[in-house]
């Protein structure tokens, strides 16, 4: 159907997109090994940046507080989510109906007025530190939990619960077997957005970060209005392999999960 | 049995009103109200000041831009990505990549990119052009915004044409409509809810975005972010602040309703 030379043309387009967005990248990473501090000198090859990365203290104090944040947060949002879900399967319409309208109010507006909003009411009725990155973080992360969660239960078959409890299983037992099972997909979807959303964020965390704490989105912030330490070139480096390795496991695990399902409709 | 099940949303009922709610009566309460603690309508008001309403302008127009750019980039890659059979998984999760790298990191990798003695200039430098200022102006901002959200517009517009069913095409063109033709009436009317929902996630933040025009505008272009940001940070002046942002919220939730909400869903399935 398509001619080959547009077959060409849109090989072209996406290459070029695809060069354009990882240039960045490139240069960020072939810098983190440049013993010059000038961005545009090439010293030589060095590791230095990274050992000095690993030995100084605020880059690792800001790397801890950054995946203790991201982790609880998203772990909260997902449980907070979930059962938020499968509450409202069961509530009245209007109930459901104003609920989602307020959770869809932090993935709507802006963050820097969810950012300014949260800080003044911890300002105002206790203090900035952990706590209030905590409590913006899993409120950014929430929304997302029940945007992936809520379409999977309720396209989940309600009869198999309720023959659960028929044969005699506690609802306990049959949310544990039943419900959890049939949403999971759901709920990693949910839990990989929060976490994402959160490790991405700078602008809610920027306003409700107590003084002398950082994450990495802030820390740099900071460098790159002081002038940057290549230090953060050897950071950056360092999480996007992370990231790029943690992406093709999850990718790997569904392709094989995938592989399983189509085996086992197979079978059948 | 079914009225215990309620009770599952307690947790999450009272954290919106805490976290959600109550935060934004607060943003509401100081912005309605100055030192003294009375009521007015001043700090509202306040955007009609010549510095702020220019400031919202500039925002507007550099959200404008980069939503625009970013769509019609997107677009036609979303298109091609969204026919192309072959490992297209692997490739559209690529190009979702840069998503997962710290906001933070991208802005700084593409400040050494535009920089006077970045890279764009050293090649320029190669064949005798001499260095181009590309950072510090507004067109800086637009390219800055643009590169951040690009992903958050290419996801939902291929999420949107993966759904088109492949049988549509075919039956139109068996019936002999031209490539013109199936464009504008299935691929673009079922791509809408995509559209729509790229459009909102690349506007929303970029029209509060302050960080970018910080770092790639050298200060030097006040954003109606940048406006907030410093009513907070440097003059201290929280009442005026929050009456910004009171603005900003309704001016937003304004945009959205103009919009419609069709396409949030397609957040989903990332």
């Amino acid at each position: 159907m398509r001619s080959r030379g547009q077959k060409i043309l849109e090989r072209i387009y996406v290459v070029l997109i695809f060069l354009l967005m990882y240039m960045p990248i490139f240069i960020l990473i072939v810098c983190s090994f440049n013993a010059s501090k000038a961005r545009s000198v090439w010293g030589g090859f060095t590791l230095n940046w990274y050992v000095s990365m690993f030995q100084d203290p605020d880059v690792m104090a800001a790397v801890r507080t950054s995946l203790l944040l991201t982790t609880s947060a998203a772990v909260i949002a997902t449980v907070l989510g979930t059962l938020a879900c499968v509450g409202m399967t069961v509530a009245s319409r209007r109930f459901k109906k104003v609920l989602m309208s307020v959770t869809n109010i932090p993935m709507l507006n802006a963050d820097i007025v969810t950012g300014i909003a949260i800080m003044l009411l911890f300002v105002r009725f206790w203090r900035l530190g952990f706590a209030s990155m905590l409590a913006a973080h899993v409120t950014l992360g929430v929304p997302y939990v029940i945007l992936n969660v809520m379409p999977k239960i309720e396209g989940m078959n309600q009869s198999t619960y309720e023959a659960a409890l028929d044969l005699g299983a506690t609802p306990a037992y049959a949310f544990r077997k039943i419900i959890i099972p049939d949403i999971l997909p759901g709920i990693l979807s949910g839990f990989l957005l929060a976490f994402t959303i959160s490790l991405d964020d700078f602008v809610v965390t920027y306003f409700t970060k107590g003084a002398g704490i950082n994450t990495i989105s802030t820390m740099i912030y900071q460098q790159v209005r002081r002038g940057i330490n290549p230090e953060m070139y050897a950071l950056s480096t360092i999480l996007f392999l992370l990231i790029l390795l943690v992406l093709w496991a999850v990718n790997r695990i569904q392709a094989v999960q995938e592989g399983n399902g189509r085996r086992k409709e197979a079978a059948r | 049995m079914k009225s215990k099940r309620i009770c599952l949303t307690a947790p999450y009922l009272v954290w919106s009103v805490g976290f959600i709610v109550l935060p934004l009566v607060i943003v509401l309460v100081y912005g309605l109200t100055n030192d003294n603690g009375n009521l007015t309508l001043a700090n509202l008001a306040a955007i009609a000041d010549p510095i702020h309403l220019s400031a919202l302008g500039q925002s507007l127009l550099i959200a404008f831009g980069s939503t625009a750019i970013s769509l019609i980039v997107c677009y036609p890659l979303a298109y091609i990505l969204s026919r192309s059979h072959q490992s297209s998984r692997l490739v559209i999760m690529l190009f979702v990549l840069p998503m997962w790298i710290n906001f933070m990191l991208r802005i700084l990798a593409l400040q050494m990119v535009l920089a006077n003695t970045g890279i764009i200039n050293t090649v320029l430098g190669f064949f005798g052009i001499p260095a181009q200022h590309l950072l510090y102006n507004r067109r800086a901002i637009l390219i800055g915004m643009t590169y951040d959200y690009l992903p958050f517009m290419l996801l939902p517009l291929y999420n949107a044409m993966c759904r088109i069913d492949r049988d549509l095409i075919d039956a139109a063109a068996d019936l002999g409509a031209g490539r013109f033709v199936i464009f504008r009436k299935i691929v673009l009317p079922l791509s809408m809810p995509g559209v729509i929902s790229g459009i909102i996630m690349v506007f929303i933040p970029s029209i509060s975005e302050f960080a970018i025009a910080d770092i790639l505008g050298g200060s030097k272009i006040l954003l109606i972010g940048n406006v907030i940001e410093q009513e907070f940070s440097l003059t201290n002046n929280w009442h005026l602040g929050s009456g910004l942002s009171v603005v900003l919220m309704i001016f937003i939730f304004i945009s959205m309703a103009i919009m419609n909400r069709r396409g949030e869903s397609e957040v989903q399935a990332l």
